[in-house]
């Protein structure tokens, strides 16, 4: 092997240790929420009793029962990756034994799948309004819209509360779902991907004597189908983790989404929050796994304000 | 003859366009209905109640709200953590993704796999790895005990002046991935003749990424820049997940002050921050478009 040759290999095994270190770091938060999840309540507590301080709330388990052995809890934090005995334990409390947790699961979904089907479809429809024809009028819109998509909650929450308020829609879910469904930032990324349609496409479908309906149900949403996943998968963990709209619009901790409720879980349940934390996380893992192409090609053409 | 022809061509011409603004008004109708009621008029009563001394006797009193509001210790308050975690997050989020997007470009085994595991934070709620970070920063936590183990002195993170990096530590675990993928299509992008070529001419590494590709990912860097900042005024979300309502007072943020007006429902002094974030966002943005102006000149008109 000349020393050339060589000298690549051995940059190039580097930069692949590098690489695996670094792939490493942003896998270890999940990959630890997941292992941590199948302890045992006995050795959470004794790993992280002091990190949680689960010094008071020893007396009782998650469901309220007190308890009557003592339990060994290290002096300091011990960080593990392999549980000593695997266990469905907390998953059984989460499922059976604490309805709690599940009913701000489903409050999540209430929330967040009515927003992810009509933004994207609403979002399609406009999509095609900017894109299909194109005058000064529709580009100042769509400038407008860009803006709007540059507003952080701090600017938009106001108007939406107020509209909330107007119609007495606050602590009900509407007041989420609604302006929801029309944030632009999906209108924004289709738009980008259906300009990219080649016009060829649509001219030949038109002398083909296809309707404008038809035009954008067979030749500009399947050309759009990873662009519409990716969308749709983005919108969806955006609203998953939401925090700001519960926190303004509900007055009742009530109708919080498992993503608010997840803080504040106490003490005592850590064992337990692992495993909501986990069930929290499958929706948009399983999305992730299934969708991974199309979400990078949708990241890869929302690049680019301008154009 | 031809005038006549010119004329029916002209009306064709405009029944056209007619046509043309009716299909893209209907499929727009929908989102733009949606958009006026739930943003943009309300905006305008927004900007209305800025400008007036309250709801009831509905006084105008110019400017006085926005007054009120700089003086007020809060807001004085929340916006300088939140500006500082603007400029601190954003920079380094740029910075970081755009690194690991030069090492995945690389030459090195397994790039998919590791495209993915760097992509997969932003597909995990950041509610579910909240534990993990307080088993991580707490004062009885990891990283003091290693510390300790060191012969240092346990630190409170969350309580300290750290606590601001923990947060930005969880904010670019989340976001850098997505940024990273933007970077890696721009770099794939650069034109590998203009490269060769200063290849052949003796340049460097070093030189042609700063010389010619650092030029050409210059809109992408606006973006991801704008993007970054957008998610920064998010930042709020991992605050409120790590320390509940009451954060210590580094962490206070704009987003906290609006949900403590939001409760005490004083609605001018909400509107004023509403319009005054508003105008610090657009001017924000405009000066980076006009760094960008200045950055990719001569490879961008092309």
């Amino acid at each position: 092997m000349s020393s050339y040759k060589r000298r690549t290999l051995i940059r190039r095994i580097l930069l692949t240790v590098l690489a695996a270190v670094m792939a490493l770091i942003f896998l270890m938060p999940i990959l630890l929420t997941i292992s941590n999840s199948f302890m045992t309540q006995d050795e959470i507590t004794a790993n992280y009793g002091v990190v949680f301080g689960t010094g008071e709330s020893q007396g009782t388990d998650p469901t309220g029962r007190p308890r009557a052995e003592t339990h060994y809890i290290s002096q300091t934090v011990n960080l593990k990756f392999i549980p000593d005995m695997v266990s469905f334990q907390q998953y059984w409390t989460v499922l059976l034994n604490s309805p709690e947790y599940l009913l701000k699961f489903w409050n999540s979904v209430f929330l967040t799948v009515p927003i992810v089907v009509f933004q994207v479809l609403l979002a399609s429809f406009a999509a095609y309004g900017f894109s299909r024809y194109r005058g000064r009028v529709r580009e100042a819109i769509f400038f407008g819209y860009i803006i709007l998509m540059l507003m952080p909650y701090q600017v938009t929450l106001v108007p939406n509360y107020l509209v909330a308020r107007w119609t007495h829609l606050i602590d009900t879910r509407w007041s989420i779902i609604l302006p929801g469904i029309f944030a632009p930032f999906s209108v924004f990324l289709l738009t980008k991907n259906m300009r990219r349609i080649p016009k060829s496409y649509i001219e030949a479908a038109e002398l083909d004597g296809a309707g404008e309906w038809q035009i954008f149900t067979r030749v500009c949403l399947p050309m759009c189908k990873g662009a519409l996943i990716s969308v749709a998968m983005l919108v969806f963990i955006d609203y998953w983790n939401m925090v700001e709209q519960p926190l303004i619009m509900f007055s009742d901790a009530e109708k919080y989404p498992l993503s608010v409720f997840l803080s504040e879980i106490n003490s005592g349940e850590v064992g337990v929050a692992f495993a909501v934390a986990v069930v929290y996380m499958i929706p948009t893992l399983l999305m992730f796994l299934w969708g991974e192409e199309y979400l990078e090609e949708g990241i890869t053409y929302s690049g680019g304000i301008k154009g | 003859m031809t005038e006549s022809y010119d004329r029916w061509r002209r009306r064709a011409a405009r029944r056209r366009a007619r046509r043309e603004v009716g299909v893209s008004l209907a499929f727009l109708s929908p989102s733009l209905i949606g958009v006026l009621v739930f943003f943009v008029v309300p905006f305008f009563v927004v900007i209305y109640y800025s400008l007036i001394n309250n709801p009831i006797l509905h006084e105008f009193v110019g400017l006085d709200n926005f007054k009120a509001l700089f003086r007020n210790s809060a807001f004085q308050l929340a916006a300088k953590n939140t500006a500082i975690f603007s400029a601190v997050s954003v920079p380094a989020a740029v910075i970081l993704s755009l690194l690991l997007a030069v090492m995945l470009s690389g030459k090195l085994y397994g790039k998919s796999q590791f495209r993915t595991s760097m992509l997969t934070p932003l597909m995990v709620p950041v509610a579910s790895v909240v534990l993990i970070w307080q088993v991580l920063f707490s004062y009885n936590g990891v990283l003091s005990e290693i510390i300790l183990r060191m012969g240092g002195e346990k630190v409170d993170w969350m309580k300290s002046d750290f606590n601001r990096y923990v947060v930005i530590l969880l904010f670019l675990w989340k976001n850098v991935g997505y940024n990273m993928i933007l970077f890696l299509a721009a770099l794939a992008n650069v034109p590998r003749d203009i490269e060769e070529m200063a290849m052949l001419e003796g340049a460097g590494s070093a030189r042609i990424f700063f010389s010619i590709k650092l030029r050409y990912l210059s809109p992408t860097i606006l973006f991801v820049t704008i993007l970054s900042l957008i998610n920064s005024m998010k930042i709020f979300r991992e605050v409120y997940l790590l320390t509940g309502k009451y954060p210590y007072e580094g962490l206070y943020l704009l987003q906290h002050f609006m949900n403590n007006t939001f409760e005490s429902m004083d609605y001018q002094k909400l509107s004023a921050a509403a319009i005054l974030m508003a105008l610090v966002m657009v001017f924000v943005i405009w000066l980076l478009f006009v760094a960008d102006d200045r950055l990719g000149k001569d490879v961008e008109g092309e």
